[in-house]
């Protein structure tokens, strides 16, 4: 468009600019999509890191502390600031089009929840840089945190980090609860959503109810480290158990917040490549309801060997083996979806199909888990270690990996290479089988979690060596993906409105969508709108809209208003009032400016 | 409702502030779930120092209750001016319901500053922590309702918060009818069921 340098720049910075105030909710999926790889690819280094030291043993790469920061970061960023704001990534691109809306319901909300999450991401971050990373493990367990164990800044930076990100999904959440229940297009009646606005709905749930209970859990730390205050203060007569009561009370409904969006990608994409509506979509989604409600009561099973009583252990046994039935249910109904269906084995298919046999491999581990008198052989060694990661890396990351296939095209407008995809895939999931298969056994056989080399005496190297070139190998498929990514920029080939030929509202619109995505909102009268003969009205959706369309403009005062956020947690981090107060100053300017700037949605 | 509402269709065809309101409410619930929980848990449990029935005073924090109480009506009434578009009315009560809330706020500061002077701070014994951080926190929510107020006040004295405003206001009184209703709770488990 310009052809002389400065005028080049004026661009540049305008278009920077116009992505820090976007409230487009496709803008801020693909920010969010762009910010958790990143944070992925940094949580996956950690895990290398952490594999070479473990390649065999009393390797010297890493010091017992730095291995402590290693597992303690690679836990929280995997978690808080990969796979849930990858999801989130889905939930901002595609719910609003499965839905048949122009954007979320508060849109500067929206870009508020970005900004908070990425700031809050890097706020964590930053202690790599000062030397003093979160290490006393991503459940923080009391009293390992008290200020008499761990007297650096290391916890501070974890504890107001995490409650940083709860304000960003708290806020995240809340708008798509409202989104979805209130935004739908005429006639997207409940059962007729497609299953994964179902699951993001019911994720949201999970987020909005959970949330607070670790965020009161973490004021608790908070008060302890620095006001002095006794809620896990064995010598006052507090209990340490308090800690682990609230952090699972929000730390296995927070399983279900990973586990759930990835269940919905897979109950799209599955039948999309079977040629085959869903089978038995209403259970499917019942079972998401039914597995988001028995979530909230399990949670004791994560601590079975803190000796909570017979009567407890065994209601908390029961109820884990009862959620694998919700949970068994969905996985009999994506294989009946695929059983007699036109198989087509896209790279967004295996990925989907690799999700439902390791998620299967993961699901029984957990129930060998559910077991107390097993439980108690198998906590803390990696054979609980095996057991998670099969759920959160076969299930979770397959299923994100999956979307990203499925939706790309949507995105982007340009199709993933399937070739290079293919070698995505296959590198991910025997690397995630070397990796995690063995840990079984290592972890049967007693070696511990968490802990930084192990005896030679132990005869654990070989299955060690294995799991850590396995790692590599996940690994190098990811780069691969990287890869694949930057192929599609330059040759990729361009995508059609429908290129998977799918059955739902986001593949009405042209790839990528409109900044307004539906130039008339569709009256939608089927489940499966692209694949009935009168799915919706009006078919086909008019090349350009009939008459003018009221956008949001963009805000730069979400964006303000986390900065402020972020600027009051240094103070707090560094004992600093004054940075506080200048912190809150800008928070409470940002809040005021952005209720009073004139924005119509 | 505002004029872009109006013209907005919603699936429920109730505003969609309303229902994120009421959704942030629902989230509200687990965080003070959470915090009178963790106050039971440790009624009893203190090793030191004063507890429950040797400090609070209850026919003091009666007083505020019904402050606080009152101050619901008021909001109620603010909300019935502003939808009938009657703007001095809407003013008294706005302003009533956040001089109620005020002084409901100056009674937990001086019954915060008695118990430091009697010794109970929140370092000397679980009920001390359980308890500031608890009160303190339904306090901090208080005091953000009263600012909130207090900007409508501000709105309407600039001409900004006619009935077609009637929502903003509506929406702050679903936030401070809850913080009212957690004080009930509150008050009930702390004081009355010591």
């Amino acid at each position: 468009m310009a052809s002389s340098a400065p005028a080049d720049a004026m661009t540049l910075r305008s278009r920077i600019w116009s992505w820090v105030t976007t409230t487009d909710h496709k803008r801020i999926g693909i920010l969010y999509g762009v910010s958790a790889f990143a944070f992925f690819m940094l949580g996956g280094f950690e895990a290398l890191i952490m594999r070479l030291q473990l390649s065999g043993p009393d390797a010297g790469i890493v010091s017992a502390d730095t291995y402590n920061q290693l597992f303690t970061m690679h836990g929280t960023t995997m978690v808080f600031l990969a796979v849930m704001p990858l999801s989130a990534a889905f939930f901002n691109f595609v719910v609003p089009l499965q839905i048949g809306a122009r954007d979320v319901a508060f849109p500067r909300l929206n870009a508020f929840s970005y900004w908070v999450f990425l700031l809050g991401g890097l706020f964590m971050n930053v202690s790599f840089l000062v030397g003093a990373a979160p290490n006393a493990g991503w459940f923080g367990y009391a009293n390992l945190t008290s200020a008499q164990f761990s007297p650096g800044v290391n916890v501070d930076f974890w504890a107001i980090g995490l409650q940083i990100l709860g304000i960003a999904s708290i806020a995240a959440g809340i708008n798509f609860i409202v989104t979805i229940v209130n935004l739908r297009a005429p006639g997207m009646r409940l059962m007729r959503m497609p299953v994964f606005t179902w699951m993001t709905l019911v994720t949201q749930f999970i987020v909005v109810t959970a949330f607070p209970v670790i965020t009161v859990a973490l004021v608790f730390l908070m008060f302890d480290r620095t006001f002095g205050t006794n809620f896990y203060s064995v010598a006052a007569g507090g209990e340490v158990l308090l800690w682990q009561h609230l952090f699972w009370l929000f730390g296995h409904p927070e399983v279900y917040i990973l586990i759930l969006p990835a269940m919905g990608i897979v109950s799209e994409v599955i039948p999309t490549f079977s040629r085959k509506p869903l089978f038995g979509y209403a259970v499917v989604v019942y079972s998401g309801l039914l597995i988001a409600i028995l979530g909230w009561g399990v949670w004791a099973h994560h601590m079975f060997q803190v000796g909570l009583g017979p009567i407890a252990d065994s209601v908390f046994a029961a109820t884990t083996m009862l959620i694998a039935i919700p949970t068994g249910v969905k996985i009999f109904n994506w294989i009946a979806t695929m059983w007699g269906g036109k198989l087509n084995f896209t790279t967004a298919m295996l990925f989907s199909v690799g999700f439902i046999a390791m998620f299967i491999i993961g699901g029984l581990s957990g129930v060998m888990h559910s077991s107390p008198p097993a439980d108690l052989q198998q906590t803390d060694t990696y054979f609980v270690v095996a057991h998670f990661h099969y759920v959160l890396v076969g299930g979770a990351v397959l299923g994100l990996f999956s979307g990203i296939y499925y939706w790309w095209p949507k995105v982007f407008g340009r199709m993933l290479s399937e070739s290079i995809g293919k070698w995505h895939f296959w590198l991910t999931v025997i690397g995630a089988n070397l990796t995690f298969f063995p840990m079984h056994f290592i972890g049967l056989l007693g070696m511990p979690r968490r802990i930084y080399t192990y005896d030679a005496a132990l005869g654990l190297d070989t299955m060690n060596l294995v799991a850590t070139i396995g790692a590599f190998a996940m690994a190098l498929g990811s780069l691969v993906f990287v890869g694949n990514v930057l192929w599609t920029w330059r040759k990729g080939e361009a995508a059609d409105a429908n290129p998977w030929d799918g059955a739902m509202l986001e593949w009405a619109m042209p790839s990528p969508p409109p900044v307004y995505n539906f130039s008339v909102i569709p009256t939608v009268k089927s489940r499966l709108p692209l694949w009935s003969e009168d799915g919706y009205e009006p078919k086909p959706l008019p090349e350009d809209p009939p008459g003018p369309i009221h956008l949001p403009g963009g805000s730069y005062w979400p964006f303000v208003t986390a900065v402020g956020i972020i600027v009051a947690a240094a103070g707090l981090l560094t004992g600093s009032l004054w940075v506080a107060l200048a912190g809150i100053g800008v928070l409470v300017v940002g809040i005021y400016a952005w209720a009073l700037e004139p924005f119509e949605v | 409702m505002t004029h872009a509402e109006a013209t907005h269709h919603t699936s429920t065809g109730l505003d969609s502030r309303k229902i994120g309101m009421w959704a942030f409410i629902g989230s509200e619930c687990l965080l003070f779930g959470s915090l009178i929980s963790t106050y039971l848990v440790y009624q009893g449990k203190s090793v030191a120092g004063p507890t429950t029935h040797e400090i609070l005073n209850i026919p003091l924090t009666s007083v505020s209750t019904f402050v606080l109480l009152m101050s619901s009506l008021a909001m109620v009434l603010a909300l019935a001016a502003v939808t009938r578009g009657d703007t001095l009315w809407t003013r008294v009560w706005l302003a009533t319901t956040a001089l109620l809330g005020l002084i409901f706020l100056g009674f937990q500061a001086y019954e915060f500053t008695t118990f430091v002077h009697e010794g109970l701070t929140l370092q000397t014994n679980l009920f001390g922590s359980t308890f500031f951080v608890l009160t303190g926190t339904h306090g901090a929510h208080v005091a953000v309702g009263v600012l909130w107020l207090l900007s409508l006040l501000v709105r309407s004295f600039q001409g900004k918060l006619g009935a077609e405003k009637a929502l903003n206001v509506e929406l702050a009184g679903l936030y401070w009818h809850f913080v009212d209703v957690v004080w009930i709770v509150i008050f009930t488990v702390v004081y009355l069921l010591q």
